[in-house]
């Protein structure tokens, strides 16, 4: 039995839950590779035209992954304990089970329902159920996902202070995580930021509790609970970095007004909003970093009294 | 004494049971803002984020008249999707602007039960009393129910009525009289009468009319303007219009289907008002509609997840749905165009299956 796992959306979210989690169980799985413009073109003939990039991006590695793999692994989430979440989180797996009706695909729902405090774990004891697993079984292996995913966390945010304290440039880069991490939206991004003598904060980075508490500093009855998170690490971390980017992929629900939010109440930083849809060119995104950077340089110089 | 002058947006015709309940209810003025225009449309994506959903933009513009208006207490409302926080970011907007209002954002608050929002609203007028509240919110509610059912009525039979401008003056003058109901009592005798007088406009409805049902987002199903009156143009070609959603079905009666799955299309409840989109979809595709129109502002989280579920109800059932998303534009010809087409197909897939029944009829 192999279970194939999208390598987009809430996958950067839950991967180490679900690597460790299938690995412990001894179930062997199978990723999608990394987004490339073909997974791309495929997910955009599959979804619906004004669905949003990131979901066709999925579509796309659900497709790679149809005939690859016994079972699917499809992820609901129908709230957190911090808020609600885009709608999208909470019809994926039915999108995905009506795009691809044809082809009979066997999907496994990994479907968190927070109302108690133990949603998660919950959720991943149905999961292994379906495949004919013990419930102790089960629970083991979740509560070593869960260790080895707190561990990540840690180890990830000792690395963000080690960028922190460093010198130079540093730019936030505000963006849900399956944006920011993509192949084919984030890193491009990134990487020529790097290349330009910056250095990139990634804003999901973050003891998530603290952003989410901070959140309501900058925006009381922000619904969402991912972007709850995101807002709060903008609260964190505004201070210590040179400028901010907005990262959305078009047309994003709750980016759409979050980002206009943003904007409107971040005064004291530069802000730059980025969105992403698919075009593969590059040149004009360049243009804007570029003078984006400029910016920033030109108001520091006036800052020190050099220009 | 009313001590501020309150407005909410446009939504249909519902600020008259709105207005009865904020002058009868909180004895506070109720400014019924302008109706609905490409003006509303324009001052509102102005001030608006580039792609947010269109209702946000009419909401926002609303917002902006009705302070001209002369209103000073603006009320928001929450929702399941992005509605939830369109108070907020619209309040922040409008004090960029320099509006000084007093923003009420429903979304702002931990309860939503008719209390709180009730302990809300006394700030701004501390003579309420929850007494007369309680007498005047089931009026608000009964004068919703009564003109939905006013308004289904005509959706229904307003193609088939030989004079076609009788229903529109009758509803019009429904609405009119509507806005001076005090009590129960008048409410019901208005409502008999006008009932009767709707029933006496002749109406010759062929035995076999085409059926067409409207599904889909809620605003830019409600709003006749953001929808390009999609209704009415549909009456002007003969066509019995059916159109679940309205305040009444939703807010005040929600059935529980549409909170929950729809078998066998769905696993899971996919949020807002997908379900009720696609619950209403497959019992007019089972009742053998002509066609169904899905009628949503572009980027509709909710509803573009629902449509990859429709387009299988419609091979399922074989029947046409026709997909439309409304923005900012307010050309009206591509609109005009594609329902021209829709209503061609229908009309000739009726008339191949009744060939079909009845060998030698064309």
């Amino acid at each position: 039995m192999k279970i194939g796992i999208p390598r987009a959306f809430l996958y950067y979210r839950y991967k180490e839950l679900w690597e460790t989690f299938f690995r412990e169980l001894g179930i062997e799985f199978i990723l999608s590779p990394e987004t490339q413009n073909d997974l791309v073109r495929a997910g955009s003939m599959h979804a619906i035209d004004e669905a949003c990039l990131s979901s066709k991006i999925y579509l796309g590695h659900v497709a790679w992954l149809l005939d690859k793999c016994d079972y699917l692994l499809i992820p609901r989430i129908s709230r957190y304990g911090a808020g609600t979440v885009c709608s999208k989180y909470q019809a994926i797996y039915d999108v995905v089970a009506n795009t691809f009706r044809k082809r009979r695909a066997r999907l496994l729902c990994c479907n968190i329902e927070p109302r108690t405090a133990d949603g998660e774990m919950a959720a991943f004891i149905r999961l292994s159920k379906a495949l004919g697993r013990k419930n102790a079984e089960s629970i083991l292996a979740y509560l070593a996902a869960k260790q080895a995913q707190k561990k990540a966390q840690r180890e990830e945010l000792e690395q963000q202070e080690r960028l922190l304290s460093r010198n130079g440039m540093k730019i936030l880069v505000v963006a849900h995580r399956y944006n920011v991490c993509d192949k084919f939206i984030g890193e491009p991004i990134l990487n020529r930021l790097r290349e330009m003598g910056a250095l990139p904060i990634i804003a999901d980075i973050a003891p998530k509790k603290e952003a989410v508490a901070r959140a309501s500093s900058l925006s009381e009855t922000l619904p969402w609970a991912l972007s709850k998170e995101l807002v709060g690490s903008v609260a964190i971390y505004r201070r210590h970095v040179d400028g901010i980017i907005l990262l959305s992929a078009f047309p994003c629900g709750p980016d759409s007004l979050v980002n206009e939010m943003l904007t409107r109440k971040i005064k004291d930083k530069p802000v730059l909003t980025l969105i992403m849809d698919g075009h593969r060119g590059m040149a004009g995104i360049e243009t804007r970093l570029e003078s984006f950077l400029d910016i920033i340089r030109f108001q520091e110089a006036r800052d020190y009294g050099c220009v | 004494m009313a001590v501020c002058k309150v407005s909410l947006p446009h939504l249909g015709n519902y600020h008259i049971p709105l207005s009865v309940l904020f002058t009868l209810g909180f004895d506070i003025e109720y400014i019924v803002p302008p109706p609905i225009s490409s003006k509303t449309l324009e001052i509102g994506s102005r001030h608006s984020p580039e792609f947010v959903c269109a209702p946000f933009k009419y909401t926002l513009g609303n917002f902006i008249e009705a302070i001209e208006a002369g209103a000073d207490t603006l009320v928001q409302v929450a929702g399941s999707c992005r509605l939830d926080y369109y108070g907020e970011l619209q309040e922040l907007i409008l004090a960029d602007l320099g509006y000084k209002v007093n923003f009420i954002n429903l979304a702002g608050m931990k309860k939503l039960d008719p209390l709180s929002v009730y302990l809300r609203l006394k700030q701004f007028n501390p003579q309420a009393s929850l007494g007369r509240i309680a007498r005047v919110l089931p009026l608000a509610v009964r004068m919703v129910e009564c003109m939905d059912k006013v308004e289904d009525y005509i959706r229904k039979n307003v193609g088939f009525a030989a004079d076609q401008d009788l229903f529109e003056k009758t509803h019009r003058e429904f609405l009119r009289d509507l806005r001076n109901v005090r009590s129960r009592r008048d409410l019901d005798i208005l409502y008999r009468d006008y009932k009767k007088r709707f029933q006496d406009i002749e109406v010759q409805s062929p035995p076999n009319p085409l059926r067409v049902g409207i599904v889909g987002e809620y605003y830019t199903i409600m709003e006749p303007f953001s929808n390009h009156f999609i209704e009415k143009e549909l009456a002007a070609k003969g066509i019995v219009v059916d159109r679940w959603l309205n305040v009444t079905n939703t807010l005040l009666h929600a059935p529980k289907e549409i909170k929950e799955k729809v078998k066998p299309y769905t696993s899971y409840a996919m949020g807002a008002t997908s379900m009720a989109t696609i619950s209403r979809a497959l019992r007019m595709a089972k009742m053998g509609y002509d066609g169904i129109i899905h009628v949503k502002s572009f980027g509709c989280t909710p509803e573009v997840d629902a449509m990859p579920v429709l387009q299988n109800i419609s091979r399922d059932y074989q029947i046409p749905i026709l997909f439309l998303s409304f923005d900012t534009h307010t050309e009206k010809t591509g609109f005009i165009t594609r329902l021209e087409a829709f209503y061609d197909m229908i009309v000739m897939k009726k008339r191949k299956r009744k060939r079909e029944y009845l060998p030698g009829f064309v």
